[in-house]
């Protein structure tokens, strides 16, 4: 049975909304706008009652799995309990019902948000100065590269064209760098899992813009020769960049800043408990050390002792990222979570979170492969190819785990790992979701081998069956239209 | 111990034990001491529930806001109504704490929501297709600049003067990496002069980008630009007010190639500048240079409709470097808030507000002038938006209609040095005759001093 999109519940005449008559005397359209420019056709959107708009959203939303619902451990997304009274903070009237231009005078609180969380994430991360423009992790890696490019060109370093970037990064990184004009260069891992500094070291020279790192990195692992990297990085006249998407794993334990990282970007809606909303908005602000800041987006926010202000002086700036001040409701949240958590509450979110993923690790060791057997930070990827040779691959083990309630780990990622399924528990989940998930996969692992026709039909409970992905691209249908 | 954290010490401990550790400490060995932070860190908190909620009410009341002002602000961010049963729709947490739509099989309510999305938007912009959304406005006008570039092989982009200066600033900053020059184009009578565009364009440009109404509040010949871009096999970029395509003619009718625009005033509160989100929709011939996600839609194995996330090979995730773009998250509960307006709306009141926008901006419109105090600093059709031009300090203006309560309209000399004294005023549906009429009469005050 296909279930009805809005337009298909649509009846002329219905109504959802209810606004006050018209209190002025009211003028004909064409007097005010020339009858070409208007619309001949009014556009077809849906025409339904309130009461059947909440209920077919309220159906709807109660076919996605989400981190209230269930257990998440989606590797490199940090799906994390989203605090309620952050909600609520984020819909405050002060807060919500504020125009961005309007005078400084007007904006003092939400002013104060801005320049007391950058403070706090200069101090979590150990860099100067924090812009809050950048709308998710790959704007803001946008962003950090755009910086270290026009540090370069402002340097006498014109011709620095290369940025590495490791073979286990995320797909954003070597984009972000292309759409700032660099070439990527992959780095090859070594056969612990980090960057091959032997390889680094013969690849740096004077062409060397920078790289982008990801510390703990996709495999989940602490680069432990970071203070390597960073010498061989700056002894070529590079800058380094971090790629806070794993920051969970490190709060009060150590700091880009003090790793050697000159520019940082986090993602606040991993890190910092502000919800994914099903893909967004996320917020990426971007920290940098001080010989970079008056490279980043206008304007920062200044405070004078008595009231804070706009501060539009940023002689080098890369120029604007986003319109106005980024995405202000998320950078609210993170604050709030900030002010929550305190110094001992963060240590304990990043203690928690790796020890969660150590636990799961060792537990579902004698059952998968693991390719770099270390102790893992807050996330861990396993690889099923025991299970592949068993007929049973990496994406059916994932269909497999909706069916006991669970959404499924990062499949296929990092691309270095063959049949990878990238597991991060985070701080949020209690020892008995850990272990009932465990049990989930032991039992697909007996499966794999009795009974692998159970995987490859899966998802048996679910709101739908297995989708066919390779239709919906080969003949794109991409609206709904009648008939 | 936090309340978000269900592990007790205790329970800790054991864990550690079981995979044979004595200590938190011993999971942190790979780290480097000389990188260790051997201190707390120095920041606020930890606060209880009750403490931050005060704390946060603290900030938020020293912020003046459109609870307790009227807003004839806009310039981009519109004070537009947004009804009651739209904010407990996107705060359904099914809807916030789920995480990008890989797995579709439960993932389905994110994915129809937005398949529904790119319907409407298709809809109001007259285009074939359209993606699951950009950050916002300025960067879903950078992002259609590059895409245009890419689609003609072309590096020289012009972009109308009256489009708004952030979304000029944004472009500059996505193309100049690029090697993509962009120029700006003057403007007469508040419109892309038609003669500097042609003067202006040739063989070797990719893009014309302008923007309808435009900054300035002005209704754009879209017809006539898009022939001069099509002239010259460029492509017509159009940025848009969402609300203004239920009475306008949809740029996809008169020639636009791509239609981006800024998503806030389809139900979306000001928030201070964001979230936001930006919408892209374009023709079927440049469907698959599209930048973002797309929702498609399929069947399942029994035969059922379903949607799936699609053309990913577009993606940064498959294509790494070589991707359209490199977004990832986008907007997507911004999106949501977008469909449900829009479905509360419907046709009927979508063209609702757009008429009492219009009707009423041209209320204060003529309400201003008759003051004497103001004369029009542009003759052509406007929108919701209008520029007004007089000798008594904008500055002075704002303020003193602070003091009543009144959030007054935008000083156009900060982005446009050649407009002193112009001041941009933004009227929705939300804005009552009484309202603009305190505005009318506090000025007549000011003015009498």
């Amino acid at each position: 049975m296909n279930r009805k999109l809005i337009f298909e519940i649509s009846g002329e005449g219905k109504k959802g909304y209810s606004l006050p008559p018209l209190d002025i005397e009211e003028k004909g359209i064409e007097d005010l706008i020339p009858t070409n420019m208007l619309r001949d056709i009014k556009p077809n959107l849906p025409e339904v009652s309130e009461a059947e708009v909440v209920r077919h959203y309220t159906v709807m939303s109660r076919l996605n799995h989400a981190v209230d619902v269930g257990f998440y451990p989606l590797g490199s997304c940090t799906m994390k309990y989203n605090p309620k009274i952050n909600e609520d903070i984020a819909r405050l009237e002060g807060f919500t019902s504020v125009h961005p231009y309007q005078p400084e005078e007007t904006i003092q609180g939400s002013l104060a948000v801005l320049y007391e969380l950058n403070q706090m994430l200069c101090e979590i991360t150990g860099m100067d100065q924090i812009t809050f423009q950048p709308a998710a992790g790959a704007h803001g890696e946008l962003t950090g590269m755009l910086i270290i490019k026009a540090y370069h060109d402002n340097n006498g370093g014109e011709d620095r064209n290369k940025i590495f970037i490791p073979d286990s990064a995320h797909g954003t990184n070597p984009s972000s760098a292309n759409m700032a004009g660099f070439d990527v260069v992959e780095v090859p891992s070594n056969s612990r899992g980090g960057v091959d500094i032997q390889a680094l070291r013969e690849m740096a020279g004077s062409d060397t813009a920078g790289l982008m790192l990801t510390n703990p990195n996709t495999l989940g692992l602490f680069e432990e020769d970071i203070i390597e990297i960073a010498e061989i990085i700056h002894d070529a006249g590079g800058l380094l960049y971090f790629d806070g998407a794993n920051s969970n794993a490190i709060l009060g334990i150590t700091r880009p800043g003090d790793m050697g990282f000159d520019v940082v970007h986090l993602n606040l809606h991993k890190t910092f408990g502000t919800p994914h909303g099903g893909g967004g908005p996320g917020a990426g602000p971007v920290g940098v050390k001080k010989e970079l800041v008056s490279y980043l987006p206008c304007p920062l926010v200044g405070f004078d002792g008595e009231k804070y202000y706009l501060d539009y002086d940023c002689p080098h700036s890369i120029g604007r990222i986003r319109s106005f001040y980024g995405n202000f409701g998320a950078v609210l949240r993170a604050y709030a979570y900030i002010l929550t958590m305190g110094a001992e509450g963060l240590l304990n979110v990043s203690e928690t979170a790796v020890l969660n993923a150590n636990y799961m690790m060792e537990k579902l060791k004698p059952w998968y492969d693991i390719s770099y057997d270390r102790i893992c930070m807050h996330e861990f990827v396993l690889s099923a190819q025991r299970q592949k040779k068993q007929g049973v691959s990496a994406m059916d083990i994932s269909k497999r785990l909706i069916d006991f309630g669970f959404h499924p780990p990062t499949t296929y990622f990092p691309l270095i790992v063959k049949e990878a399924l990238m597991i991060e528990p985070t701080e949020t989940e209690s020892r008995e979701t850990l272990d009932a998930f465990i049990d989930a996969m032991i039992q697909i692992a007996k499966e794999a081998k009795e009974d692998p026709e159970k995987a490859h039909t899966a998802p048996h409970i679910a709101p739908i069956g297995r989708l066919d992905e390779t239709k919906a691209a080969r003949n794109p249908r991409l609206r709904w239209s009648p008939n | 111990m936090s309340n978000y954290i269900p592990n007790t010490e205790d329970v800790k401990k054991n864990m550690l034990a079981e995979i044979g550790y004595s200590s938190i400490e011993e999971l942190f060995v790979d780290i480097p001491d000389r990188v260790r932070l051997e201190r707390k860190l120095n920041i606020k908190g930890p606060m209880a529930e009750m403490d931050l909620m005060r704390y946060m009410k603290g900030l938020a009341s020293s912020n003046k806001h459109g609870g307790e002002y009227t807003c004839f602000l806009g310039a981009g961010a519109y004070d537009h109504y947004i009804p009651s049963a739209l904010g407990h729709i996107i705060s359904r947490t099914e809807f916030y704490t789920s995480y990008t739509p890989y797995q579709p099989e439960i993932s389905q309510g994110t994915l129809q929501a937005i398949f529904e999305y790119q319907t409407m938007i298709c809809e109001l912009t007259g285009m074939d297709t359209a993606n699951a959304s950009m950050y916002d406005g300025a960067t879903a006008v950078a992002e259609a600049i590059l895409m245009a570039c890419q689609a003609t092989r072309r590096e020289k982009v012009l972009v109308a003067g009256s489009l708004n200066p952030e979304y000029k600033q944004v472009s500059y900053t996505y193309a100049r990496p690029q090697g993509v020059s962009v120029t700006e184009l003057g403007y007469k009578d508040g419109s892309v002069d038609l003669n500097t565009l042609e003067q202006s364009i040739d063989n070797e440009t990719a893009a014309v980008v302008i923007q309808t109404p435009n900054f300035f509040g002005v209704i754009e010949d879209l017809e006539s630009i898009a022939g001069i871009a099509h002239q010259n096999k460029a492509l017509l970029i159009v940025s848009v007010d969402p609300i203004s395509l239920a009475l306008l003619k949809p740029p996809g009718e008169l020639g636009a190639d791509i239609v981006v625009g800024e998503g806030q005033a389809l139900g979306n509160p000001l928030n201070f500048g964001g979230p936001y989100v930006g919408f892209f929709a374009t023709t079927k011939k440049l469907m698959r240079r599209m930048p973002g996600r797309i929702v498609g839609e399929t069947t399942d194995n029994v035969g059922n409709r379903g949607f799936v996330l699609t053309l990913q090979t577009r993606e940064q995730h498959i294509r790494r470097e070589k991707a359209t773009s490199n977004i990832c998250t986008n907007q997507a509960l911004n999106a949501l808030a977008v469909t449900v307006y829009l479905s509360l709306m419907g046709r009927e009141g979508l063209g609702e507000v757009a008429e009492q926008s219009l009707q009423k901006a041209h209320y204060l419109h003529d309400k201003l002038i008759d003051t004497g105090l103001f004369t029009p600093v542009f003759k052509a059709p406007f929108f919701k938006e209008f520029a007004l031009k007089t000798t008594i300090s904008i500055e002075k203006l704002n303020s003193r209609l602070l003091e009543k309560g009144i959030i007054g309209g935008y000083p156009l000399e900060k982005a446009y040095p050649d407009l002193k004294g112009g001041w941009l005023l933004a009227v929705t549906e939300k804005r009552t005759r009484q309202e603009m009429d305190a505005l009318v009469e506090t000025i007549g005050g000011i003015a009498n001093e």
